[in-house]
């Protein structure tokens, strides 16, 4: 940032006294936290794979890998104190089917966008900044979603060298038409366009919030999925309230996993016979104990579990016959049920632990936007 | 815009014996849903049950 452009952030500042305090509305904007992998291979539809809060929206637009980078002294972000990145390696080149697209897309919640003021006069613009490499070059468009209301908004910025780093910021409009419910739901959603069909591409590219129309969603993205040799990498997402963007918002990594564990959490065994959570049989069958999260989930979560788990008995592990499942769950507390051949112990007291023959069984809490 | 690729959903039954979560299959993993408004995974879960021929089968 030059000093012209510090001096004008400050005047800005305090003209809305907004002196200090949390800036960046981006969770996990250094990529430093990726709870689920590092790595991800053979996507070619929609999910979260590695850096967490930052989700993948594709389909018939390629196949890519997904990865957590670690950044090095050759990277420019890295002198701004990043040693993270989100990178998408084309692994299978495409030009995009009509209704392809590959985006990188970042949710917030409604309750956390009410400083805006949407749907007043008063309604504010937001700056998003961020650091970009690309093999591809050409026009970009980064867009966005307001659930209420239904309005979209699109904006191009430019990739000017292949495979070198740029820094960009872009201003987004504010919004004066539509209120944002003031709840966990989504408010808003920001997408980094990569590759779009002429589904998203044929209509007009609206620079204020308009209703939405999926044929004004991307028009004039350059298709980054038009040769395997394309790479992208992105890094230092920033988005705060204002015109103009400030020096990135670093965390440290505890709170900013903290923030994560509100839209995903895993248990992950550390080492074979780990121990989850205690409960009893409350049936020769069936067993049950209660799992407290990490942190208050956004929603009460999806649960999904990863490798081999057994309930722990007197002296000997049971294998599960079926299960985990939810029995019931609030977004502080999950009561998780399994099943095991009868062997007459209702009444028992144990352990939800991974079996014996498993060190990196894992179960995730899932409550995304 | 939070259109799950669901090829399976069927109710479970909780201690109680009421329908309480949802288990379905998305690209070939199996997530124990809740029935919960704010749960972005059940609202998948009913737009998919809009489309005809998708049903949430029964507890066993």
């Amino acid at each position: 940032m030059t000093k012209a452009a510090e001096l004008a952030k400050m005047g800005e500042v305090l003209t809305n006294s907004q002196i200090g305090g949390r800036r960046n509305i981006v969770i996990n904007g250094a990529m430093n936290v990726a709870q689920r992998a590092t790595s991800q291979a053979s996507i070619s539809s929609a999910g979260y794979y590695t850096v967490d809060r930052f989700k993948i929206n594709t389909n018939n637009a390629g196949v890519w890998t997904m990865s957590q980078e670690t950044l090095s002294s050759s990277d420019t972000p890295f002198t701004e104190g990043f040693t993270k990145g989100l990178k998408l390696d084309c692994t299978t080149s495409a030009t995009p089917a009509s209704n392809g697209t590959l985006q990188v897309q970042y949710a917030i919640e409604g309750q956390d966008l009410q400083q805006l003021s949407s749907g007043t006069s008063s309604a504010k613009t937001l700056v998003l900044s961020f650091w970009i490499k690309a093999t591809k070059t050409g026009t970009n468009v980064l867009g966005g979603y307001q659930d209420d209301g239904g309005k979209q908004f699109g904006l191009t910025y430019t990739i000017n060298s292949s495979n070198t780093w740029e820094y960009k910021t872009i201003t987004i409009p504010a919004n004066t038409a539509d209120a944002i419910t003031n709840d966990a739901t989504r408010g808003r959603i920001v997408t980094w366009y990569f590759s779009a069909g002429t589904d998203r591409t044929t209509g007009t590219l609206r620079s204020t919030w308009t209703t939405y129309a999926t044929a004004d969603e991307a028009v004039g993205q350059v298709n980054h999925a038009d040769n395997t040799s394309n790479n992208i990498h992105i890094t230092g997402v920033q988005l705060e309230v204002g015109s103009v963007a400030t020096p990135f918002e670093h965390r440290s990594f505890g709170e900013e996993l903290a923030l994560c564990q509100r839209y995903y959490q895993k248990w992950l065994a550390d080492t074979a016979n780990d121990s989850m959570f205690t409960g009893a049989m409350i049936s020769d069958t069936q067993f049950i104990g209660d799992y407290f999260l990490k942190t208050s989930m956004r929603a009460v979560p999806s649960i999904a579990s990863t490798g081999t788990f057994a309930v722990r008995l007197k002296t000997s592990d049971r294998a599960l016959a079926t299960g985990p499942t939810l029995n019931r769950a609030t977004p502080d507390t999950v009561q998780i049920a399994v099943t095991i051949a009868d062997n007459n112990e209702s009444g028992f007291a144990g352990f939800f632990k991974c079996a014996n023959s498993d060190d990196d069984a894992f179960i995730e809490f899932i409550g995304e936007l | 815009m939070n259109n799950l690729d669901i090829t399976k959903a069927q109710y479970l039954h909780d201690i109680y014996g009421n329908n309480y979560a949802i288990n379905i299959v998305v690209n070939d993993k199996t997530l124990c849903v809740p029935p919960i408004a704010g749960n972005t995974e059940y609202q998948a879960i009913l737009e998919w049950a809009k489309i005809d021929g998708n049903t949430i089968a029964d507890a066993d």
